[in-house]
């Protein structure tokens, strides 16, 4: 028994854990993973297939930039919400004394969480980015399908999918750790996730020009922050008050 | 000031020390003191017993010695680790701890609940320490059901199959049978009681005095400081003189031409039942003597029998006291 050290095997016993939990939980599959992304599915999808040729480029881009602002609030929204729900969850259910007594650190049982919040979301962000390309493709008209397709918008799509997603969760968790409420929790943890989403979509509107080597340093920037967030929701993690309730 | 009767340390480790020593350990929250200046220890193989009203302490002692809440002041040594947070990751793989709420996850199923804590304590052969844990509480035939559709009783043995996972060097039991019916509770009871038996050393919070006294080897009385502590017979003594009933078939005539100058009779008094209670150096010696003073006083004898105070009676003396000190 390893008890003093950093350890993935307890790190999967959570993630395991959560994701046994959350195919339990037909609350968060249908509302969460389900109604969310198919509402964040098909207005883009209808606004995209009716776009007419004769649409000067900047409206175009426009229109095409809105439509993937819907795509990049999926991971800011989805994982939020089960983040927000990791700690004040446990507390509420009477099952967080119980994990906390065990050798579990800080560290590991922030990083569980967090990685079952994020596989869960990041496999439907890109499986709606995916049916959004594919429905677009098969019905849209080829300058809209050219445009969506076009390499700078795929990369702020790919490279920025996980990196909100990470935000998001440790915003999550953050005040999840914090408050003593899950609707708070919940509310609170949506509007952490205004900044990194504003970035985004002022890339995909083109108000910030989205070349490669701005997406990268916005993506770099945005991954030691996930990073830091880490340490940060880990050094804020209070036993005592997680189970008192006070300090 | 606490009481003490008795060894006070319990029985001791092949390697030496106890399995808890605590001295002088202390918790405030702010202006609010949850414990102060406790001083006890607790050897390997021993049930103790820790009692207590609510809010005196007894839960937030536990969470301090389980690494859970800083202690303000004071020191303690938990299974052989001196207690501190950063010991907190070993003291907890060497402990166990029950909270009075089972904290199960409901929608998993009971093997599935155990599964997750042993990948916690990153047990080997887990799912061998799972059906012994199980066989232990004797629910291996329940594995599948989910914990939300076992009783209240049943979930209370699922915890302890928990809390039995890693071998803990200390059991901590806090209100084990709380909100239980009487039949969950004796099962409880009868696990304990097994428990002791294969010499694990348990520390049982509760309220409930006949659970103290019929289970533990020791207690100990927590209102915010520690009161007494010892033998639950032993705490009885110290408390309360040692006294015989006396009930007579008639009032006696001259009670005190009776009764007086009897050897080992220090007092006695009439009761507002009509019997007189007699205030004992030693109930077995001074009995037969009492038996012939009413023989020879022309008494008929109803019944001659020694007081039994319960530790429910040391519990409410202590209390009654600490009320009237607080009055001030």
């Amino acid at each position: 028994m390893n008890a003093t050290g950093f350890s993935w095997t307890r790190v999967g016993a959570i993630l395991r854990k959560e994701l046994r939990e959350y195919r339990r939980n037909r609350f968060v599959v249908v509302t969460t993973m389900a109604v969310l992304p198919v509402v964040f599915i098909l207005v883009p999808t209808i606004e995209l297939i009716a776009i007419r040729t004769s649409l000067s480029g900047s409206k175009l881009n426009t229109r095409i930039g809105l439509s993937l602002v819907y795509m990049l609030i999926i991971p800011a929204v989805v994982p939020s919400v089960l983040a927000a729900y990791s700690m004040i969850g446990e507390r509420e259910q009477g099952t967080l004394e119980a994990v906390l007594i065990t050798p579990v650190h800080e560290e590991e049982m922030l990083i569980g969480k967090a990685f079952a919040a994020l596989l869960p979301a990041l496999a439907v962000a890109y499986a709606v980015f995916g049916v959004f390309l594919a429905a677009v493709a098969a019905f849209a008209q080829p300058a809209v399908v050219s445009a969506v397709l076009e390499r700078s918008h795929l990369l702020v799509q790919l490279l920025f999918t996980p990196l909100i997603a990470g935000w998001s969760i440790w915003m999550g968790i953050a005040i999840s750790t914090r408050v003593s409420d899950v609707r708070a929790a919940q509310q609170l943890s949506v509007v952490a996730n205004i900044p990194p989403a504003a970035i985004a979509a002022l890339m995909s509107l083109d108000v910030i020009t989205p070349s490669l080597g701005l997406a990268l340093g916005i993506a770099a920037g945005l991954l030691a922050v996930d990073g830091l967030a880490w340490r940060v929701v880990a050094a804020m993690f209070d036993r005592e008050r997680l189970v008192t309730g006070r300090r | 000031m606490t009481r003490t009767s008795g060894p006070d340390a319990g029985r001791r480790s092949a390697g030496g020390g106890p399995a808890l020593v605590v001295e002088h350990l202390s918790k405030r929250f702010g202006e609010r003191t949850a414990f102060e200046d406790v001083s006890f220890e607790v050897g390997y193989g021993e049930v103790f017993g820790f009692l207590g009203p609510n809010g005196a302490g007894k839960t937030t002692t536990v969470r301090a010695l389980g690494t859970l809440v800083a202690p303000t002041s004071g020191s303690a040594v938990v299974a052989g680790i001196p207690l501190s947070m950063d010991n907190g990751p070993a003291i907890r793989a060497r402990i166990s701890i029950m909270p009075e709420t089972p904290g199960l996850y409901m929608r998993l199923s009971v093997a599935e609940n155990l599964q997750f804590f042993a990948g916690l304590y990153e047990l080997d052969a887990a799912e061998a320490r799972i059906e012994g844990a199980l066989e232990a509480v004797n629910l291996s035939g329940r594995a599948d059901d989910t914990c939300g559709s076992l009783s209240k009783g049943l979930r209370q043995r699922v915890a302890l199959a928990r809390a039995l996972l890693n071998d803990p060097a200390v059991l901590f039991l806090d209100e084990p049978t709380s909100g239980l019916d009487p039949v969950a509770t004796r099962e409880v009871h009868e696990l304990i009681t097994s428990l002791r038996q294969r010499g694990v050393t348990i520390f049982l919070t509760t309220h409930r005095l006949e659970e103290a006294e019929r289970l533990c080897d020791r207690v100990a009385i927590l209102n915010t400081t520690l009161r007494m502590i010892g033998r639950p017979s032993e705490l009885r003594e110290l408390l309360f003189a040692r006294t015989l009933e006396v009930r007579t078939g008639a009032p006696l005539g001259d009670p005190a031409a009776v009764f007086g100058g009897l050897p080992g009779v220090e007092h006695w008094e009439r009761t507002p039942s009509g019997s007189y209670t007699l205030t004992v150096t030693d109930p077995d010696a001074a009995a037969p003597g009492v038996a012939r003073a009413l023989v020879a006083a022309g008494s008929d004898i109803c019944s001659i029998a020694e007081s039994r105070h319960s530790l429910e009676d040391v519990y409410l003396q202590l209390v009654a006291e600490d009320v009237e000190a607080s009055r001030g």
